[in-house]
């Protein structure tokens, strides 16, 4: 039942799996282990970028360009987002902490709801001329569309982790994530910064809600398997780590992967949770932790 | 002397509340008043017994379904194991409830915030995949109970379920009311503002948040037991749904976390709106009605209906008002 080829299968699926997963987790790298702000909202936001890609797709657009055609509506939607958080929780202080969670939460389940009430509970997937192909390598057969997914993936986050080491503002996030108080010493407003950095985190989920439509069909309550999946990826590489997290997403990738093969489907969507655990039992400060 | 007659006071309330929900099944013959009625008996229980933590302790619990299932599923494989009598399975499902609670204190040692909010979920979706995968209990699609015939002196099952859930409302209220006034309820309140402050000024700040997640997790499974029993069906991704969850978490929020009372009147109104919502238009649309309520009181009214009913009364006696 139990043979090297299939461990060898499950080993490179994961892989490309793994690059997936970092690239949905990559966005709430930033919002959520840079700038600290508890957006459990982020796998929703993900969905809903999906759809948006769906209905994009409607008309014809490839969809990683709909992905890329989202970002600009994203980027603007993540500005307001968090306009809103830090008016009402950040600026008041006081057990803001427990409301603001609750807040994300509460919008969570309205951005679900909406979606089933536009949408219906059914299961939607896009259709372009990668998908339902696949390649095959030796005896192995890799469906076309998780190498798409892949590439993509791996293009995402190298661009993010290039744009926070390299430019100008991608530093300033960094900084900020450091210490707010120096930077406000030094005459920058760190707020105008966050702002900016939830906006290029919510803009990333363009792209990323693209690949998770790609890779299978997509429901309106999806984002609760993933709220375990994004935060345990963050959380292991180490918040606000961009090498961590794509690392992490490797290693969750592969690990369910195996699970999977070996145990069956069954006990899919625990694993991410119990991974998440136990990093946060054992390891809180992650692989790369700051 | 007027702290006990407040104390006399309350338990008359409470006897006069339990009284009337038996003297109704007494002399209504119709069953869905009892039928929609018990929901709101059993969301006033998840919203107090969430507010012992989440709101006295500052602990944000997204793991009210992971109890409220595991409750249903005590229930379940009591009933088919044994045919043990209702009663039996609530007081099972609370010693359950009670010991998952004592594992979540323990969580509490390291994780604050944000990550223990998302352990909590975390503990909803293993629990619940653990029980799809447990064919016992009927696994993924579910298992159908047969209610046994209603205990005299009650004509029907769905009565006997409301006065218990009457009782059992009781008993959550009055905890979460001796908790809120004894030395408990100060020590949370005092490691919510803060907890190395608390801890050094000899809160035992661990003892305390067992003992609030021990409560809080007992009170939450015994809700969720007689659940089977009242849908005559049990299914894991109706009892661990998030919703559950998010129905309590919201419930205590809106009517307020500082005072026992808030979650009460939280859960009265919005699960009498869900009901009225669900029964007229459709089910999806109370759930956005309980998420946009959520996010509109945390932005604009932090303390909920208490705070602003406060901030009503302080402006008409033209004195500052202060918390009650």
């Amino acid at each position: 039942m139990f043979s090297f080829e299939l461990l060898l299968d499950a080993v490179v699926l994961g892989l490309l799996v793994g690059c997936f997963y970092a690239a949905v987790s990559i966005g709430l790298s930033v919002s959520f282990g840079l700038l600290d702000v508890p957006h459990v909202a982020h796998p929703a936001f993900l969905v809903l970028a999906s759809y948006g890609t769906y209905i994009l797709n409607q008309h014809g657009i490839d969809p990683i360009i709909a992905g890329l055609m989202l970002m600009p509506v994203l980027f603007v939607f993540g500005l307001f987002a968090y306009r809103v958080y830090y008016e009402t929780f950040e600026r008041r202080g006081g057990d803001a902490g427990v409301r603001g969670i609750a807040f994300f939460f509460g919008v969570a389940f309205v951005i679900e709801v909406l979606i089933i009430l536009m949408f219906g509970v059914d299961q939607r997937s896009v259709q372009a001329l990668y998908i339902g192909k696949s390649m095959g390598i030796g005896d192995m057969r890799i469906p076309l569309r998780l190498l798409v997914a892949f590439g993509v993936a791996l293009t995402l986050t190298a661009a993010l982790a290039l744009y926070l080491a390299r430019t100008f503002t991608g530093r300033a996030i960094r900084a900020v994530a450091q210490d707010e108080l120096a930077l406000r010493l030094m005459g920058a407003n760190p707020v105008a910064v966050k702002q900016w950095a939830f906006g290029i985190a919510t803009a990333v989920l363009g792209p990323a809600g693209a690949l998770l439509i790609i890779v299978a069909p997509v429901d309106p309550t999806l984002d609760r398997a993933y709220i375990g999946r994004t935060f345990c990826v963050v959380v292991m590489a180490g918040l606000g780590s961009m090498s961590g997290t794509l690392i992490a997403g490797i290693i969750l990738g592969v690990i369910e992967s195996i699970v999977l093969t070996l145990y069956g489907a069954s006990w899919a969507p625990a694993i991410s949770f119990a991974m998440l655990l136990a990093v946060l039992a054992v390891r809180p400060q992650g692989l790369m932790g700051r | 002397m007027q702290q006990a007659q407040r104390g006399w006071i309350f338990w008359a309330v409470a006897a006069l509340f339990v009284g009337a929900a038996a003297v109704a099944t007494f002399s209504i013959k119709n069953e869905y008043p009892f039928f929609a009625g018990y929901l709101i008996l059993q969301f006033m229980v998840l919203a107090t017994a969430w507010n012992i933590l989440g709101g006295y302790a500052g602990y944000v619990n997204f793991g009210t379904s992971a109890f409220f299932g595991l409750g249903v599923y005590t229930a379940v494989f009591l009933f088919k194991a044994t045919g043990a009598p209702l009663l039996v399975q609530i007081a099972v499902a609370a010693a359950v409830g009670a010991l998952l609670g004592f594992l979540v204190g323990l969580l509490t040692l390291r994780m604050r915030g944000i990550f223990f909010s998302i352990a909590t979920i975390a503990l909803t979706i293993i629990i619940e995949t653990f029980i799809i995968n447990w064919k016992f209990v009927g696994g993924a699609t579910g298992m159908p109970m047969i209610r046994p015939p209603a205990m005299p002196p009650f004509d029907s099952y769905i009565k006997m379920l409301f006065v218990n859930g009457a009782v059992m409302v009781v008993i959550a209220v009055a905890l979460a009311r001796f908790i809120q006034g004894s030395w408990i309820g100060r020590g949370l309140r005092a490691l919510r503002d803060d907890e190395l402050a608390a801890a050094c000024s000899g809160v035992p700040t661990l003892k305390l948040k067992l003992l609030a997640c021990v409560i809080s997790g007992a009170l939450m499974c015994a809700a969720g037991a007689p659940n089977a029993m009242y849908l005559s069906f049990a299914d894991p991704a109706s009892a661990f749904n998030l919703n559950y969850s998010v129905s309590a978490l919201a419930m205590a929020l809106i009517g307020g976390t500082g005072h026992w009372i808030g979650p009460v009147l939280g859960a009265l109104l919005l699960s009498s709106t869900q009901q009225l919502l669900t029964v007229t238009i459709s089910s999806e649309v109370n759930v956005l009605v309980l998420g946009l309520m959520l996010v509109l009181f945390v932005v604009a009214a932090p303390d909920g209906i208490l705070g602003l009913f406060r901030r009503v009364r302080a402006r008409f006696t033209g004195d500052a008002g202060g918390r009650v």
